[in-house]
């Protein structure tokens, strides 16, 4: 594979040849494609709310529409971060959220309620989407993982702590092995 | 040959990559025998610090045996030596390096035009560290080109086991440094943030630097449980309050000298809102650093003290109490470790038996197991304190 990178690398610079396994779990990596989810829907709700009001029978409620994009935005930042954990679980909030507000929408006199319906079912699968990427980031990061171990044997020091303490007193300068 | 590479925020990848070669002439390869992840290779694993490249190998903790040297090293080095490698790559000739001030030599970053627009004046060249300091590939891999080698290397005696040695390379003497430049007195209380490595070293050298009382805080109960079997008296924030406890041990005075073992991941915890809210601030790049344990300690530290920061800052902080920090009289002094100052003396210590750095490392796994290494040690799974990788 190409990587760009190699072509700035001074000549004694080791240079990719190909890329092995990485340290981002399976449950990061769904969460990136989460996050970037969220920042695309973010910017189509805040930049083109007509598109989505007009598609889902919603006139006049494009300032909610865009209130969600940011919405949409912070969590989608959130997820991308170190802190996906708190923005999967901000994103199954918002999921809930929008549930309600599209249940709302499903009225015989919407004539886009089949729209309204699809968007349903998909903003469903996406939870659980959120849903089990949020429960197994927690999982693989959880500091509990792992053996339990305390050190309390591991003083650092091969002759103990009390000669560690005594190592920084002035020596005795009338000591018979330096006279 | 093996590296482990960056590639992105939490992507650290074993790959496979062409083997180093002599550069200039006073360039010389070592064959890693070992090497570790360290606390400041975090902060590259969160993508905090700027101006990294993908591709970018990682690693500064490094130690091997020479196996090719360019004509300059000039009979310093030779084949078959074995080598600690500082972080800091130093020349030893220019007028910073003279002084001993090696983290700020002025020769060897080779893109000081970079460091000069962000820092003002350039730093020295540091290995597998971001492309301000030089981009220089790091060591966590099996072959590891040392630039300026006549000057940047540590021999390590014979008899010393790779363990002993290693962490003259980076923790003991940033530890170290950390405590001796707090000119530390026979009555003095020492407390130190933060309980990973260098703290870890930190503690143990106030210990050895004589200090009446050593404090140490964290909230990660094995990382205290070390840190009390090298002498330290500890708090864990989670569950009492660090000024009230500090000023408890002080006759309420604070502590006379202060370390910052933490640096800018401060931990992020609702019962210290100034962390939630620096988070959220880092994640639009409206602050780059969390200061919670810097505010905390400029706070709680006796008047006239002195504030040590061997924790890493990687930009801009808000909200430091300058009007503490200033009507106290307080002395900060912080930087990059001047490695090779101490290598002499912590050699001697080492060698003499007071001291074995090993006692840090909890983790000893091949190179290839570093990316999931890397997730261990940040996540703090497995009680993990200290990795170390054998290439
Ligand atoms: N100056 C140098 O040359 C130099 C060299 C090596 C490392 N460092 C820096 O030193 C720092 C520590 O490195 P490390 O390897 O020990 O890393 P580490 O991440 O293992 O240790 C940091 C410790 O701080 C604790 N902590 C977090 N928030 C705290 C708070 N508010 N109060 C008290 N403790 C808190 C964490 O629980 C953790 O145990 C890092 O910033 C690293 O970049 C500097
Ligand atoms: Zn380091
Ligand atoms: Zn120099």
């Amino acid at each position: 594979m190409f990587h760009f990178s190699n072509l700035v690398r001074s000549k004694g610079d080791p240079k990719i040849i190909s890329t092995g396994p990485s340290s981002l779990t399976s449950a990061d990596r769904l969460a990136r494609g989460l996050g970037w989810f969220s920042i695309a829907l973010g910017t189509l709700e805040l930049l083109a709310p007509h598109r989505v009001t007009h598609a889902l029978g919603m006139h006049g409620r494009e300032g909610l529409v865009r209130a969600y994009g940011v919405r949409e935005l912070l969590a989608g930042v959130m997820t991308l971060s170190v802190e996906k954990k708190a923005g999967l679980w901000g994103r199954v909030a918002g999921d809930g959220l929008d549930m309600v507000t599209l249940l709302g929408e499903v009225r015989p006199s919407n004539p886009r309620a089949g729209t309204v319906l699809a968007a349903l079912v998909m903003v469903g699968g996406v939870t659980m989407l959120d849903y089990i990427a949020a429960k197994d980031v927690a999982a693989q990061h959880d500091p509990r993982r792992g053996r339990k171990r305390l050190y309390s044997d591991r003083s650092g020091f091969p002759k103990g702590l009390t000669a560690a303490r005594s190592a920084a007193l002035p020596r005795p300068t009338n000591s018979p092995a330096t006279t | 040959m093996k590296a482990l590479v960056w590639h992105g925020k939490e992507d650290i990848r074993c790959d496979t990559v062409s083997d180093p070669e002599i550069e200039h002439a006073r360039d010389a390869i070592i064959k890693v025998t070992s090497c570790a992840i360290c606390g400041s290779d975090l902060h590259l694993f969160h993508n905090y610090i700027p101006a990294m490249m993908p591709g970018d190998i990682m690693g500064h903790e490094t130690m091997g045996e020479v196996v090719e040297v360019g004509s300059g090293v000039d009979g310093k080095l030779k084949k078959g030596d074995r080598i600690v490698v500082p972080f800091t790559i130093i020349c030893g000739e220019c007028e910073q390096c003279r002084r001993g001030n090696f983290s700020v030599c002025e020769t060897t970053n080779r893109n000081k035009h970079l460091a000069e627009k962000v820092f003002g004046h350039t730093t020295a060249g540091l290995f597998g560290y971001t492309h301000l300091t030089g981009g220089y590939p790091g060591g966590q891999a099996e072959y590891l080109r040392v630039p300026y080698a006549d000057a940047t290397h540590i021999k390590v005696p014979d008899g010393m086991s790779d363990e002993q040695a290693l962490f003259l390379s980076d923790i003991f003497p940033t530890g170290w440094q950390g405590a001796a430049q707090c000119d530390i007195e026979p009555d003095d209380t020492v407390a130190v943030w933060g309980c990973g490595p260098v703290g870890q070293m930190a503690i143990r050298s106030a210990i050895l630097l004589g200090a009446k009382q050593v404090v140490a805080i964290d909230r990660i109960p094995e990382r205290l449980a070390m840190a009390e079997a090298g002498g330290a008296i500890t708090i864990n924030f989670d569950k009492e309050s660090v000024v009230e406890r500090l000023n408890e041990l002080t006759d309420n005075k604070g502590p006379e000298k202060c370390i910052d073992c933490v640096g800018f991941e401060s931990h992020i915890s609702m019962a210290q809102p100034d962390s939630v809210l620096d988070r959220a601030k880092q994640m639009f790049m409206l602050e780059n650093d969390r200061p919670h344990a810097l505010r905390e300690i400029i706070y709680v530290c006796r008047p006239g003290g002195i504030v040590s920061i061997p924790g890493v800052y990687s930009g801009f902080s808000d909200m430091v109490p300058m009007g503490a920090l200033m009507n106290k009289g307080l002395t900060i002094r912080t930087g990059q470790t001047h490695v090779n100052r101490w290598t002499d003396e912590l050699k001697r210590r080492i060698e003499e038996g007071q001291i074995d750095p090993s006692f840090v490392i909890t983790h000893t796994v091949p190179l290839a197991q570093g990316p999931e290494m890397y997730r261990t040690f940040r996540d703090k799974q497995d009680s993990c304190v200290k990795v170390v990788l054998k290439p």
